[in-house]
């Protein structure tokens, strides 16, 4: 066994690291997060002209030919500057989700750009009530001579408000939480009958509720089957975005550990009391249990099946329960000026709460986790 | 040891319901409802007490002679129930609550002639000058002082974490009198004017966007020695009087339930993933209950402190523990509440959480304040003294370790 990172992997992690080093410090970050597009354009095309947008793609779909341990490490490193750029809705969501799903014409259509930072995508699969679970499907698709038309209505869709081409699942047959029947299409943003609520997350970025009112979608795949795929994709935008809690993980508990080494009360500093000392030794065995977790699941995804689909889940609840932990902690420890904004453990915290919700939260994955064989 | 309740206490409590019903207006009621914090929307919280007061019962847990309404414990709890049964806003606490307290107990007929009447109707809205950024936990350690001058003390020095200071006329501190003793023995209560010359505030914006807090600080402020309560240097008797009084003077059960309901509401609309209901997905439903189970433990505690504190006993540092349950217990029901509303909670919403804007939320209403709620009672933990100083406090005073 080994967790040695490859040359290349290394040399994936110290570019990320060091971008983020010399261009993503945290005031940057703050006024990006708030900015009328959540992110920097600019800095999308660095990531595309880096190469890091193509490393999930098969070489022959002019990619990297990475797979999920590369994303992983890319991820926890974003995690640590809890980077704003939509990294995972547009690459994984949507660009594997094509790549999976999709024609071959389809795939050359979107992939290339996608690769080259020029579209945007986002995937609307979640609905009121579903609570992200796939295959819980309202919207419905009518076939309409050649094409679709979709409507329903989809919330939470991460870089709703900036993609181009929204991936939609919607129905054409089945009932509401049957696994057949679910199909997926591409929706052009700018369609008629595409209603797009955007809004600012609560902890930093923006994301968007869709309306589809009979809008017109180019079914990607074979009708009534996409779930298989989609499942696929979801658990490789588990993996990813449990990959970059983890480095926010890392981040926060190291900044509670030098608060607390520094900050006095009583005259000394308070990490030299013992109920604050255990509280932190908690928090750093909470984080590297994750990473282990996280290449658990990262090693197993690569084995596919439903060894895939349990380690993905088992890594959600696992980052559910340490994110909260750490930031809830992270908060406490650093006392009132954790509840403000102006020092990033607020932040912090926030993005863990927010990606505890995401992507099917712990109930959801430990529901999964227990019914997948 | 019965459970009975007395007849004239349900008399009391249907002419509680008949006046809030009368005089709760659905604006005021708004600001009940859309409150994500103890500190609910000022002025619709200030137009509730000026109601109140109208009838008397702008402060049920002071003396009669002072203005207050003369009920017992009993009476009170059932007053606090059934204000938040009807989404009544929270009465702004740092004058009634904290201030007022202190003048009755500590200021001089004067102090109480001026003062009292004034928290009452509102005319002067407090806040609250004791921690300092080097001063939290270990508020003794406090350094902004006061020098005297004449009849006059000359005030310097930061004030943080000050609530609600920008809406304040009127400021209570801890200073520093002396340096030359035990940091306890050199502090001194002083009631100071907030437009006075060298008072400036700056904002502190919280984790959940919202300015509750402020920086207060004083560049040669000066303060007549008439506004002192209590003697020179005795200000942290009257500041142990004030904590305990924010500690224990507090019941956390009706509000914990109040909450508890308004998830299950809440799980009664949300799906549960797989086309049914969240209020039938046993997972979430048995945290509930077990929340439940713990809110009942708490609420008995509280009434075994109420019935000690009818019969004249003080409940002294088991109010700590009241303090430790109570806010750890809100925590965790806010946690069900982010659960429970799933994603619909992660849209930032500051517009529509303001009563009056009009501004519809994005997604179900029922979603709106959970994640400002679950945020912004982080705090509870930490402010009136963290969870680990009342931690240390029963371990000192209740077990002598």
């Amino acid at each position: 066994m080994n967790f040695e990172l490859s040359e290349e992997q290394q040399m994936l992690v110290d570019s990320i690291s060091k971008f983020l080093q010399n261009d993503y410090d945290f005031e940057t970050r703050r006024k990006l997060a708030v900015s009328e597009l959540g992110y920097s354009a600019d800095n999308w095309k660095t990531f595309a002209e880096l190469g890091w947008l193509s490393v999930p793609f098969a070489e022959e779909n002019g990619g990297f030919g990475g797979t999920a341990i590369d994303v992983m490490l890319m991820m926890e490193a974003f995690g640590k500057a809890l980077i704003t750029e939509p990294f995972i809705p547009t690459v994984i969501l949507g660009g594997r989700l094509v790549e999976v799903l999709g024609s071959a014409e389809q795939k050359a259509s979107l992939l290339a750009s996608v690769i080259q930072g020029e579209l945007q995508m986002a995937l609307a699969y979640d609905e009121p009530g579903a609570r992200g679970n796939p295959a819980c499907v309202a919207t419905q698709a009518e076939q309409n001579g050649e094409g679709y038309s979709l409507s329903g209505q989809k919330v939470m869709v991460l870089n709703g408000h900036a993609a181009d081409k929204i991936l939609v699942t919607a129905r054409t047959s089945g009932g509401l939480t049957e696994a057949d029947g679910v199909s997926v299409f591409v929706v052009d943003a700018k369609a008629a009958g595409v209603t797009v609520t955007a809004f600012p997350s609560m902890e930093g970025g923006r994301a968007a509720n869709i309306q589809l009112n009979g809008a017109k979608g180019e079914l990607l795949g074979v009708a009534g089957a996409a779930l298989p795929a989609l499942e696929t994709v979801l658990d490789e935008a588990v993996i990813a975005l449990g990959s970059e809690a983890v480095g926010a993980m890392e981040v926060l508990y190291k900044t509670t550990v030098d608060y607390c080494k520094t900050r006095k009360q009583f005259g000394i500093p308070i990490g030299k009391f013992q109920v604050l000392q255990h509280r932190m030794v908690e928090m750093f065995m909470a984080h590297e249990l994750t990473q282990s977790s996280m290449y658990m699941a990262g090693l197993r995804n690569l084995e596919g099946g439903d060894v895939a689909k349990k380690a993905a889940s088992a890594f959600k609840v696992q980052v559910g329960k340490a994110g909260r932990y750490i930031g809830q902690q992270a908060v406490q420890l650093h006392g009132g000026m954790g509840m403000t904004d102006e020092l990033n453990v607020g932040f912090y915290f926030k993005r863990l709460t927010a990606i505890d919700a995401l992507l099917g939260n712990p109930d959801y994955h430990l529901n999964r986790y227990a019914t997948v064989a | 040891m019965d459970l009975s309740v007395k007849p004239e206490y349900r008399q009391f409590r249907e002419e509680v319901r008949d006046f809030l019903n009368e005089s709760l207006t659905d604006d005021i009621r708004e600001a009940g409802r859309l409150g994500t914090s103890v500190f609910h929307d000022k002025e619709r919280a200030m137009a509730w007490q000026k109601i109140l007061h109208a009838k008397g019962w702008a402060a049920p847990h002071w003396p009669k002679q002072y203005g207050g309404t003369g009920w017992d414990v009993v009476q009170r709890s059932i007053f606090a129930e059934e204000c938040l049964k009807a989404d009544a806003p929270q009465l702004i606490p740092m004058g009634l609550h904290m201030c007022g307290p202190c003048i009755i107990g500590c200021g001089t007929d004067e102090q109480k002639a001026y003062y009292l009447p004034r928290i009452l109707s509102g005319e002067d809205f407090w806040c609250q000058g004791y921690s300092e950024p080097g001063a939290g936990s270990d508020l003794a350690a406090l350094q902004t002082t006061a020098v005297s001058d004449g009849d006059d003390y000359i005030v310097n020095g930061t004030k943080i974490w000050t609530t609600y200071a920008h809406y304040a006329n009127k400021i209570f501190c801890l200073v520093r009198t002396n340096k030359d003793c035990k940091p306890q023995e050199g502090i001194t209560f002083l009631l100071m004017d907030m437009d006075a010359p060298g008072v400036t505030v700056e904002p502190i914006i919280g984790l959940d966007g919202v300015r509750e807090q402020n920086t207060v600080f004083f560049d040669n402020v000066r303060v007549p020695k008439s506004n002192r309560i209590g003697e020179e240097n005795q200000g942290w008797t009257v500041a142990k009087f004030l904590l305990t009084f924010e500690r224990g003077g507090q019941e956390y059960a009706p509000g914990l339930y109040h909450y508890l309901k308004q998830i299950k509401a809440i799980a009664e609309q949300e799906g549960d993933g797989f086309g049914g209901r969240l209020a039938d997905d046993p997972h979430f439903m048995r945290r509930v209950h077990e929340a439940e189970i713990e809110i009942s433990a708490l609420e008995f505690t509280e009434n075994r402190i109420k019935a000690a504190l009818g019969s004249g006993q003080s409940p002294g540092a088991v109010a700590s523990m009241t303090k430790i349950v109570g806010t750890e217990l809100s925590q965790k029901l806010t946690e069900l509440a982010i659960e429970a509303v799933g994603v619909a909670g992660l849209p930032l919403q500051l517009d529509a959480l303001e009563p009056g804007s009009g501004v519809a939320p994005i997604g179900p209403e029922y979603a709106l304040t959970a994640m400002p709620r679950y945020l912004n009672t982080r705090a509870t933990s930490i402010y009136g003294g963290s969870n680990e100083i009342q931690r240390g406090i029963i371990a000192k005073m209740v077990l002598g370790l």
